[in-house]
């Protein structure tokens, strides 16, 4: 079981250019139609500064990171018995490439079901312009399966 | 890109269904490096069988970026407040996916209209994969 201790445990920032040509692959590797998500003249069409991000890539500029599953090691936690439960996504102003943008991760909740054979990990991401407006906030639910359980 | 009406939908509207092709191995080593996501388990069928898998599986965010599509294709990005998923079950390779929406609800607030939509991915089965939701600005 996971030392509840980490709650609140700051996982610190890490920054991201918004790269078109990332955009542009992350558009083919979902079969992405609308084309001002690739198509930079589509997207200077609508009025866009550059290709805009879609809805789940933030996830994503949290993984363009040294090490993204580095927390799962402070936690004591295998990554072979994770899980993705849940995501959830919250935008309050559109990002664009060419932009910088700034990730803050921490976990905010942990908690135990069936005895401790199930650990919850939720972790939150908060997306920052550099003038610090928030352009989006993640909450990641992570499922950790301990195959031993808990006495 | 021409996007619907959104104004026109009520409670109960369903979305036009979004099919896809079969998961193939392929679909998941590009996603892998699209979306950043390196875990190995979904890539590299050693690693999934160390794990106890019979076989490399689907990444959740990758049902999730299918499902998105729902939205991209209605409403543009400005117009998207939230998005959320369950992952349900494990989407195994081969799955061909399905996505449907329904509205929930048009919420009248401050700051105008929201359209709150139910979203779903099953599989060739009706297997239920992901269970989401989403608000549109109107």
């Amino acid at each position: 079981m996971i030392d509840k201790r980490f709650v609140g445990l700051d996982l610190g920032s890490h920054e991201v250019q918004l790269e078109k040509g990332a955009l542009k692959f992350f558009a083919t590797a979902i079969g992405q139609e609308n084309s001002v998500y690739f198509d930079e003249k589509a997207a200077a069409e609508a009025g866009y500064p550059g290709l805009p991000v879609p809805p789940s890539y933030y996830f994503s500029l949290d993984m363009f990171q040294d090490e993204p599953f580095g927390y799962f090691d402070t936690l004591g936690v295998d990554l072979n018995h994770v899980l993705h439960g849940a995501q959830d996504f919250e935008y309050f102003k559109p990002a664009f490439a060419g932009e910088t943008v700034v990730l803050k991760a921490k976990i905010v909740d942990l908690f135990d079901k069936k005895n401790g054979a199930l650990d919850f990990i939720i972790k939150e991401v908060r997306v920052e312009n550099k003038a610090g407006d928030l352009l989006a906030k993640q909450v990641m639910t992570i499922i950790v399966r301990n195959p031993e359980g808990r006495a | 890109m021409a996007y619907m009406d959104l104004s026109t939908l009520k409670a109960g509207d369903t979305l036009a269904p979004l099919s896809l092709k079969p998961i193939s191995r392929t679909t998941l080593a590009l996603f892998a490096g699209a979306s950043g996501d390196h875990n190995p388990i979904h890539i590299d069928i050693d690693v999934a069988k160390k794990a106890g898998m019979d076989d490399v599986f689907c990444q959740g965010m990758l049902g999730m970026a299918y499902m998105s599509r729902m939205l991209t294709d209605i409403a543009p990005p400005e117009k998207i407040k939230s998005f959320g998923t369950k992952f349900a079950n494990i989407t195994q390779i081969y799955a061909q996916l399905t996505c449907t929406g329904q509205v929930e609800e048009v919420e009248q607030t401050e700051d105008g209209a929201l359209l709150k939509l139910s979203l779903m991915v099953v599989d060739e089965n009706d297997n239920v994969k992901l269970q989401g939701h989403a608000t549109l600005a109107l």
